[in-house]
C-alpha cells in the first residue's frame, strides 16, 4: 500500500516532498509529481511536508481518489526522477490559498 | 601544485552512522567541488536507528539501508566502525585534521519516568526494550519477565506503539524477521495478554503516525481497545481538529472510534487510553499494579495541557515501559544547550557559547533538532547543514589534513562490516530470515575480520 500523489499537487509542484523523501521515489513532468510504488518504503515522511497536502497513504483515499494509485505507478515509470527541491510553479501561492491551506 | 581547479578535495569527518550521517555524507559527496567523507561510528555496526530503531516486522522501512548503501559507493567515502569519538579519538584531534566536523550523534539517553516505586523489577525504558529486541549490544544482555498477563507502556509516540505492537504481535510472525534470537525466545514463552498504552493527553495530541495506529487494529489473535469516553472531546480539542492541516490526528480518531467498544474475543487485548498520569508503582517485590490520575485538557488550542485531577485509577502491571521522551548526550569539548539536549546551532552551525558559529564545526539530525520526526526529516535536516557547510567551506580553518586512520585503533572498514552483513544474511537464511543479527561487540569483530 504506498503512498501517492493527488490532484492538490497539479499547478502548485511544490516540490517539498522531494526534500524529505529517504528513497528518491518521486518523478515529475511539468505539471506534478508522482510516487513510484516499487520504490517508496512507505515512511511518511512526505504526507506533513507538502504544503497542500496533496500526498496521501493510499489506504486513506476515498473511492473517488483511488484512481490516483494506478497513475502514480504508471506515471512514475514514464517520467525523470527528481531529487531535489525546485521552485514551485507560478501561481502556485495563489492556488495553495484557494484550496485553503 | 597550482590552485583550486586540482586542490585536494576537502576532508569532513562526519560521526554518527544513521540515517543523519549518510544524508549528510551524500550531500558532501555530491557536492560540487566533491568533499571527501570519513563517517566515524561508535559500534561496528552501520545504519545506527535504521538497524536498532526500527522495528523487525517494518522490513519495508528498514529497507532504506540500500540507499546507505549506495552512498558508501560514492568516490570519497570511508567508513570508521568501532570508533567512538572521545574513546578512540578526541573532537580536538578530529576539528585539528579535518576540514570540518559534522556531528549527527543522534539522542541515546532517555528520560526516566520519576515515580514512587518506579526502581522496582519489571519496570523499564523503552530504549532498553527496543535495543533488547533489536539485538543492540548494549542492551542486548537484559532480561525481561514475561510471565505476567499485564503490561503497560507509557508513552504516546510511534515508539509507545512499536513495543506495545511486538507485545502484542503472534511470535510466529516474529520469526520471519531480524529480531533478536534472545528476544524471540523470551517472546515464545511470554504469558503478557493485556497490554495497555496511555498517555497524558487527549487523542487528538497524542504523537501516533496513522499507519503505526491502524496497524494495532490489523494484528491476528489480537483486540484493540479505545474507552469512549476517553475520546471524547472538549472545545479546543475540536477547534485543534478543525485545522485543515491536521489531518493526522482526524484519521487517528476515526480508527480510535473504531476500537471503542470492541468486544475481548482474541487471545489478547491491546488498548489505547487516554488523559491518564503515572503516580505510583505498586507491589511487593516487583512491579504489580500502576496507579495513574486522570487528567482534564486545559488551555488554549495547539497548547493545552495535562492537568491531573484528584480521580485515580489502578491498572495491573506486571511489565512497565516507559517511552516519554529522548535526549542528546554532551559530547565532550563541544557547545550543549542543557534545556533542549541539543547542541545550540544556526542552520546546522555549531554555535558557541558567545552565539557565534565554532568554525568548522556542525551538527545534523536529532542532535540538532531534537527526536523528532521520520527517516526522511534527516533527509532535508542533513541538506541544510551541508548548504552551510559549502557556503562556509572557503572560510574553513588550515587544519593538517593528516589521515588519522591510523589513529582510530581496530576500525570497522566499510569491506569489513560487509563481511559481518554478510555473516548474519547466511545465518538467516538457515532459518528463512532476512538476517540472524549478532549482538556481541565481540562476535561482531571477529565475524568483521574473517577471511
Amino acid at each position: 500500500m504506498p503512498h501517492v500523489v493527488t490532484e492538490n499537487c497539479r499547478l502548485c509542484r511544490f516540490t517539498e516532498c522531494v526534500a524529505v523523501c529517504p528513497v528518491e521515489c518521486f518523478h515529475a513532468d511539468a505539471e506534478r509529481l508522482y510516487i513510484d510504488p516499487a520504490v517508496c518504503i512507505d515512511c511518511g515522511a512526505c504526507i506533513p511536508a507538502c504544503p497542500v497536502r496533496a500526498i496521501a497513504d493510499s489506504i486513506d483515499l476515498s473511492p473517488e481518489e483511488a484512481s490516483w494509485e494506478a497513475v502514480n505507478r504508471e506515471r512514475s515509470a514514464a517520467l525523470p526522477l527528481i531529487t531535489k527541491k525546485e521552485p514551485p510553479l507560478p501561481g502556485a501561492d495563489e492556488r495553495r490559498a484557494a484550496l485553503g491551506y | 601544485m597550482t590552485e583550486a581547479p586540482h586542490a585536494a578535495p576537502a576532508r569532513v569527518a562526519v560521526v554518527g552512522s544513521g540515517p543523519a550521517g549518510f544524508y549528510t555524507a551524500e550531500a558532501l559527496l555530491k557536492a560540487e567541488p566533491r568533499c571527501d567523507v570519513d563517517l566515524l561510528e561508535r559500534l561496528p555496526t552501520p545504519f545506527g536507528l535504521v538497524r536498532y530503531g526500527v522495528a523487525p516486522d517494518h522490513a519495508k522501512l528498514k529497507s532504506v539501508t540500500a540507499v546507505f548503501e549506495r552512498i558508501a559507493q560514492l568516490p570519497g567515502f570511508r567508513f570508521f566502525g568501532n570508533v567512538e569519538v572521545g574513546r578512540e579519538v578526541m573532537i580536538e584531534q578530529l576539528r585539528g585534521a579535518y576540514d570540518a566536523v559534522v556531528l549527527a550523534t543522534g539522542a541515546s539517553a532517555e528520560r526516566r519516568l520519576d515515580i514512587p516505586g518506579i526502581g522496582l523489577p519489571g519496570c523499564h525504558t523503552a530504549t532498553e526494550f527496543v535495543g533488547w529486541y533489536n539485538g543492540h549490544p548494549d542492551h542486548a544482555d537484559r532480561t525481561f519477565d514475561l510471565s505476567g498477563r499485564h503490561a503497560v507502556v507509557v508513552g504516546q509516540g510511534n515508539v509507545a506503539i512499536d513495543v506495545a505492537r511486538i507485545l502484542a504481535r503472534p511470535v510466529d510472525e516474529l520469526r520471519r524477521t531480524d529480531i533478536a534470537d534472545h528476544a524471540l525466545a523470551a517472546l515464545a514463552e511470554s504469558r503478557v495478554a493485556d497490554i495497555r498504552i496511555v498517555g497524558r493527553r487527549g487523542p487528538v495530541q497524542a504523537k501516533f503516525t496513522t499507519r503505526e495506529l491502524r496497524e494495532l487494529g490489523e494484528l491476528a489473535g489480537v483486540t484493540a481497545r479505545a474507552e469512549t469516553d476517553e475520546l471524547a472531546l472538549g472545545a479546543a480539542s475540536l477547534a485543534e481538529l478543525e485545522d485543515k492541516t491536521n489531518e493526522v490526528p482526524r484519521r487517528n480518531l476515526e480508527i480510535l472510534q473504531g476500537f471503542a467498544n470492541r468486544q475481548d474475543t482474541a487471545p489478547r487485548t491491546l488498548g489505547v487510553r487516554f488523559l491518564l498520569t503515572p503516580v505510583r508503582v505498586e507491589g511487593r517485590h516487583r512491579a504489580e499494579r500502576l496507579v495513574l490520575k486522570r487528567n482534564r485538557l486545559v488551555g488554549p488550542p495547539f497548547e493545552q495541557r495535562a492537568v491531573p485531577t484528584d480521580d485515580e485509577i489502578t491498572l495491573p502491571c506486571d511489565l512497565l515501559v516507559t517511552s516519554i521522551g529522548y535526549r542528546s548526550v554532551p559530547i565532550p569539548g563541544v557547545p550543549f544547550d542543557a534545556r533542549t539536549a541539543t547542541l545550540p546551532h544556526r542552520n546546522g552551525r555549531v554555535l558557541g557559547d558567545d552565539g557565534v558559529p565554532v568554525p568548522g564545526l556542525y551538527c545534523a539530525g536529532w542532535v540538532k533538532r531534537g527526536p523528532t520526526g521520520v527517516i526522511g526529516t534527516n533527509r532535508a535536516c542533513a541538506n541544510e547543514t551541508v548548504e552551510s557547510m559549502l557556503a562556509d567551506r572557503d572560510g574553513w580553518p588550515r587544519v593538517s589534513r593528516t589521515d588519522l586512520a591510523a589513529a582510530f585503533g581496530a576500525p570497522v572498514a566499510w569491506a569489513d562490516w560487509l563481511r559481518l552483513d554478510h555473516t548474519e544474511k547466511a545465518r538467516g537464511g538457515e532459518t528463512n530470515r532476512p538476517r540472524v543479527k549478532l549482538t556481541t561487540i565481540e562476535d561482531m569483530l571477529a565475524a568483521a575480520a574473517a577471511s
